[in-house]
């Protein structure tokens, strides 16, 4: 295709964009001066500050192009990734898990992992939760590199390099403070930059009504034909969606994912904590009104040939990503065009940023300091923390070329989570509910999962033995596979994790107060008015999540 | 340390007033740009809603936070 051409004003637009983060980077560090400022942005951040950044840190360009491609792919089945898919475990991460990690005042989830089971299983963590965190910060940046190259003729290299320079220079400067600060531009820069592809792609389809009428039954509900994975786009069965999705996958993410979950530790008290998921919950079920909406569109135009659009081909396979970009070529004039780039590279940085904040405090504080250094000074931390964030800048890069010479990792990527985040799930679940669960029996079946997630993806991938075997159909995506895969490693690691605990040593009862049920203090909300409480508002955000499940059956 | 609120202000007061005065040139010269529906001057509107959600936080975030 012939690339979109930018205006000056466009152009003017974009380098207001980077103006303006690293003015913003360099006021915020007179404020980053010890190592609590720049990992924990000095826990002084109101709910909603933190519950957007929450939000922020997991809306990254190539989740927003992905997903609206996923939904010309899949249909509406894809919103199930932002509500059964994702609030049941932000609620449940604000009511039962924030006691927990909040009071406990640690620094990161492999450091619960420390105090609540050992040091053996916080390293396998922290080394596995760093290696992920990297490499998905490398393929960010060649995500980005990829899209500005093949939309805008830009070059792959000086974009590449420009975006993660300037990465790196904010985050350097003042820590997780200007990665939530970034983010929160990033949230505004997004609905501003991009609602609008979905506003005029439903005006010039004839409104929502026609849109849903134009889609095939399969693509425009969300359960009705979950009963039999043939008759939905996604080719799943509501088991997988509930038990991969919903449970797993979901849960495994947002309530162990030291990315997000970082933003939470950030707040400047418990319940600023606890409602900074719930918060996050409400913006969350609103995402799908850009990237289901938008999705929904590029479907019906590419499939009306009067309207001249269809997605880009590579190398004979459709670019499902190219959707959003294409829909923002067809409808955004001079001036907007410059304001949707932005937001796309507002969202690549911001995940970036999101990725090397978080990769910095891990290795710092779960790795370093645990196991190189045990009597770093405060200053000492400080400087190690500026150092990691351009080492791991420098990593990225190097991913990022890594995947431009071996372009099939971008599948590997997908699974990680599943690999990661799905039985640590299981070891969290069971560690801050079950008092006799024991530090070997964590450790082993966290291992166990993590390794049996790997084995089952190398064994699909390399047909070894079919998806189908492990999604129990004869009909299913390789999204299913991925589901399902997560449900069987956060099992595995769940019975394993169980099972060794039984015959195991058990951690003195008295070493446990404060981490798990039982031995800590209820958080009752005594004193606090009902209207004010974080039961109350994750409440609303269940009761809101359940019509629109229903409006959409 | 000013809240973020303001920083957020600032930067959709600025794009908005960017973008709203492109689209009142565009329209006042009397040729459409050649995007779908650009009949509709999505950047007047879009930009207008811009700068005043901008002057909006502005407004509210004056003052320093402690």
């Amino acid at each position: 295709m012939a690339s979109i051409g930018l205006s000056v004003l466009d152009w003017l637009i974009i380098a207001i964009y980077f103006a303006f983060i690293l003015g913003l980077g360099y006021y915020l560090k007179k404020f980053t001066k010890n190592q609590e400022d720049f990992f924990m942005a000095g826990r002084k951040n109101s709910m909603w500050v933190a519950g957007l950044a929450f939000l922020s840190a997991n809306l990254g360009a190539l989740e927003l192009l992905g997903m609206t491609g996923n939904t010309f792919k899949y249909g509406m089945y894809v919103a199930h990734f932002y509500w059964v898919g994702a609030i049941p475990a932000m609620l449940f991460l604000g009511v039962y898990m924030m006691p927990f990690y909040y009071s406990s005042r640690i620094h990161s989830v492999p450091g619960y992992l420390k105090l609540r089971f050992d040091e053996k299983t916080r390293v396998l963590n922290a080394i596995a939760f760093a290696v992920m965190t990297v490499l998905v910060s490398g393929i960010n940046l060649y995500a980005m590199a990829l899209v500005l190259h093949t939309f805008l003729g830009w070059s792959w290299d000086v974009s590449m390099w420009i975006s993660a320079a300037t990465v790196a220079a904010y985050v350097t400067m003042s820590g997780l403070l200007s990665a939530i600060f970034t983010e929160i531009v990033q949230f505004f820069l997004i609905w501003f930059g991009l609602f609008l592809v979905s506003i005029l792609g439903v005006v010039e389809i004839g409104g929502i009504d026609e849109v849903f009428a134009r889609v095939p039954a399969a693509y425009n509900t969300l359960w009705s034909t979950s009963g039999d994975p043939a008759q939905n786009g996604m080719m799943v069965t509501w088991g997988g969606i509930i038990l991969g999705l919903g449970f797993v996958l979901s849960f495994g993410y947002w309530t162990t994912d030291f990315l997000v979950v970082q933003r939470a530790f950030s707040a400047k008290d418990l319940r600023s904590a606890r409602m900074t998921p719930i918060i996050a919950s409400f913006f969350k079920m609103a995402v799908p009104f850009i990237v289901i909406v938008a999705g929904l569109v590029a479907y019906i135009l590419a499939n009306d040939s009067t309207t001249g659009f269809a997605l880009l081909q590579d190398g004979g396979q459709v670019n499902y990503d190219s959707a959003l970009p294409l829909l923002i070529a067809r409808y955004y004039p001079e001036g907007l065009i410059g304001l949707g780039i932005t937001a796309l590279l507002a969202g690549f940085m911001a995940g970036q940023a999101g990725n090397v904040s978080a990769f910095n405090t891990v290795w710092t504080y779960d790795i370093y300091r645990a196991l190189i250094k045990k009597d770093a000074s405060d200053e000492h931390l400080l400087w190690m923390g500026r150092v990691t964030t351009i080492v791991g800048i420098i990593i990225s890069v190097g991913t990022a070329y890594w995947a431009k010479s071996f372009p099939s990792i971008m599948d590997y990527m997908q699974a990680i989570f599943s690999w990661v985040n799905a039985p640590l799930f299981a070891t969290m679940l069971l560690g801050m509910f079950v008092v006799w669960i024991t530090p070997a029996g964590a450790f082993w079946g966290l291992l166990a999962g993590m390794g049996s997630s790997f084995l089952m993806f190398l064994a699909v991938k390399f047909q070894w033995i079919s998806g189908s075997i492990i999604t129990m159909s004869d009909n299913s995506s390789d999204m299913a596979v991925n589901f399902w895969r997560a449900w069987w490693a956060w099992l595995i690691c769940f019975v394993l994790t169980i099972v060794i605990s039984l015959f195991t040593k058990k951690k003195p009862r008295e070493e446990l107060v404060g981490l798990v049920k039982g031995l800590t203090a209820e958080v009752h909300d005594t004193g606090i008015p009902f209207l004010r409480r974080p039961a109350f508002y994750a409440l609303l955000s269940l009761i809101v999540l359940i019509i629109l499940n229903i409006i959409y059956w | 340390m000013k809240s973020i609120w303001f920083f957020v202000g600032i930067l959709l007061l600025v794009l908005g007033v960017l973008i709203l005065g492109a689209g009142i040139v565009g329209m006042m010269s009397g040729e459409l740009p050649p995007t779908v529906l650009a009949n509709l001057h999505p950047r007047v509107w879009w930009g207008g809603i811009m700068t005043i959600a901008g002057i909006l936080f502005l407004v509210f975030n004056r003052k320093p936070r402690a």
